[in-house]
């Protein structure tokens, strides 16, 4: 457990009338900080708010933002919603599956990419688009693949 | 298109989200006319009285719904819904991201309005940007004096907390959303008790969406009469319709309730691309039948989109040209709900699976006689059936699909192949 966890549990507490609400904002933050959600992450986390391991860990499995494997460095979700796709998001996620020789779902071995999709990122009028540690990122063209993997991100 | 804009007002003025521009441009007054001139009652009368609709997707009465909140001294809660994430919409991102204090506004009023003193917003886990603008919007309210204690003097305090969610389409359910709120999964409540009467932390509780809270400030401006001087009877005033696929201009379009589909189209998002013929629009997000061409002229109200056989829903309009597989349309449909459902009910959870497989077989030809009756029977089994609306919405496209183009269906099975040589990438069965 890193020493500040503790500071960032009592924060999220308070941030919110009741402490029930104080979980999803601290894995948020504690993800922020170390990219992903180790399984003694979660038990530390629970420790942290009085909560049963298990129920941590069921709350976090649910939601698709919280990453319980390790990512890269810069996660890429494509959107592959209906209007992504009839703009070519099949095509954008095939092109850098190429790219980066893994499937989605997977990170480089290097450690810098992870590949996902995302089921509708709300932003169907920049189809096809895509977030890049959680920023848009759009239209991308499928020729054009390449700027999400070279272009800067605000953190 | 030069127009008035009451809800993208951000495109008129330039850094609205900004509290010195709002304010520079009549940002807040209505706030200040609400808590100086009605009583809470005589807000909810008012916005009865404007006929405002739930823009989310089901279209309750918002006035009426307020009515629901029992008066027995128990707190009340305000829960602003910003779970956008319904294929095709994409209003209330735009809404967030560039208008935050026409929401804020519309949440303290609103909040007077049904004696709430604690009021939340949801937003969803993908809108890092929207939920930075808008705690950003929340703390510049705070330090002008529009929120807190004894607000403009009127004695009502109100505290905003913007929430984010982590990735889950379920929870724009109304009570999935306050079970994630309350951090937990986001697995819908049974119902009744509707969360009016049992909500956020057991209290009485209304859920609303962006876009309905945006519309309250000018309904208090300009007046219920100038509301309902737009659109029908039944359904008057302005709605967001966000327009995608091959159009000229894709975007969000605000308009008055009841403009004909065909000007939505044609006019606001200047018409199909160069060379693309119109084959079918999904008039309200991923989760309603779909409308044939011959349905272009039906105005954009909730009763005329019902009776043209499909629903306004969340205003998502999608618009499909002939090149596009009906087939593979419909698996990617299905197979967003197959990833989205939370696993609660075996019919949804077992259903969108089967539906997905079947589809996907079909688009790779390796589909049978039998497969569009496996389909037809499976859609059957779900409808309906379900805890909350997922498993119905993941038909609402194939089932329609299903009735205009069987002949696509059929000639897939036929053919040995998609007959417009649509490319499957996603293969996880074959």
């Amino acid at each position: 457990m890193k020493p500040e966890w503790k500071e960032w549990a009592q924060e999220a507490k308070k941030q919110f009338p009741r402490a029930n609400s104080a979980l999803l904002p601290l894995l948020h933050r504690i993800q922020r900080a170390e990219g992903w959600l180790s399984p003694e992450t979660l038990t530390e986390v629970a420790e942290l708010l009085d909560l049963s391991p298990q129920y941590v860990d069921s709350v976090a499995s649910f939601y698709s933002l919280f990453f319980k494997q390790p990512v890269g460095k810069r996660v890429i979700h494509v959107c592959v919603g209906l209007s992504c796709m009839l703009a070519g998001s099949d095509e954008l996620m095939h092109a850098l599956e190429e790219r980066l020789k893994i499937s989605q779902g997977q990170t480089t071995p290097d450690g810098e990419y992870t590949l996902l999709e995302a089921e509708c990122l709300a932003a169907c009028d920049l189809a096809p688009v895509a977030q890049v540690n959680l920023r848009y990122r759009g239209p991308i063209p499928p020729e054009e693949a390449d700027r999400l993997l070279t272009e800067e991100v605000s953190s | 298109m030069s127009q008035t804009y009451y809800l993208l007002r951000h495109r008129e003025v330039p850094e609205i989200g900004q509290i010195a521009v709002y304010r520079a441009h009549g940002g807040y007054e209505a706030l200040r006319k609400a808590l100086s001139q009605y009583q809470p009652e005589e807000l909810v009368d008012l916005v009865k009285r404007s006929g405002l609709r739930g823009r989310g997707g089901a279209g309750f009465p918002t006035g009426v719904k307020w009515g629901f909140l029992p008066k027995d001294g128990r707190p009340r809660y305000l829960v602003v819904n910003s779970d956008e994430a319904e294929p095709g919409t994409f209003k209330d991102r735009e809404l967030i991201e560039h208008n935050p204090h026409q929401l804020i506004e519309g949440m303290i009023i609103s909040s007077y309005a049904i004696r709430a003193n604690e009021a939340y917003i949801y937003c969803r886990g993908e809108f890092l940007k929207g939920y930075e603008e808008l705690s950003r919007a929340v703390q510049e309210a705070y330090q002008a004096g529009f929120l807190g204690e004894n607000i403009l003097d009127s004695g009502f305090s109100l505290d905003i907390f913007v929430y984010r969610g982590a990735g889950a389409y379920i929870c724009g359910e109304e009570s999935a959303l306050l079970e994630s709120l309350e951090g937990r999964r986001g697995n819908p409540r049974l119902k009744p008790p509707f969360p009016a009467v049992a909500g956020l932390y057991g209290m009485p509780t209304i859920v609303n969406n962006v876009e309905t809270i945006a519309n309250v400030p000018p309904i208090v401006t300009y007046g219920a009469e100038w509301y309902t001087s737009m659109g029908t009877e039944k359904s008057p005033g302005l709605k967001i319709m966000s327009v995608s696929g091959p159009v000229n201009r894709p975007g969000n379009y605000e308009i008055p309730l009841a403009t004909p589909l065909r000007q939505l189209i044609e006019d606001y998002a200047g018409g199909l691309k160069e060379g693309r013929r119109l084959k079918c629009i999904i008039p309200g997000g991923s989760s309603v039948p779909l409308l044939t061409p011959d349905k272009l002229d039906t105005p954009l109200d909730y009763e005329s989109i019902l009776q043209a056989g499909s629903m306004l829903g969340s205003g998502g309009c999608i618009v499909l040209d002939e090149s596009v597989c009906i087939v593979k349309a419909s698996h990617r449909l299905v197979k967003f709900y197959r990833e989205e459902s939370c696993g609660k009910c075996t019919p949804c959870r077992e259903g969108t699976y089967w539906m997905a497989d079947v589809l996907e077989r079909l688009e790779m030809g390796l589909g049978t006689q039998d497969d569009l009756a496996i389909l037809t029977d499976v859609a059957d089994n779900i409808n309906g059936k379900c805890f909350c609306p997922l498993g119905d919405a993941s038909i609402g496209f194939l089932v329609s699909a299903i009735n205009h183009f069987r002949d696509e269906f059929e000639a897939h099975v036929r053919e040995g192949r998609c007959p417009l040589g649509a490319k499957v990438y996603d293969t996880a069965n074959y």
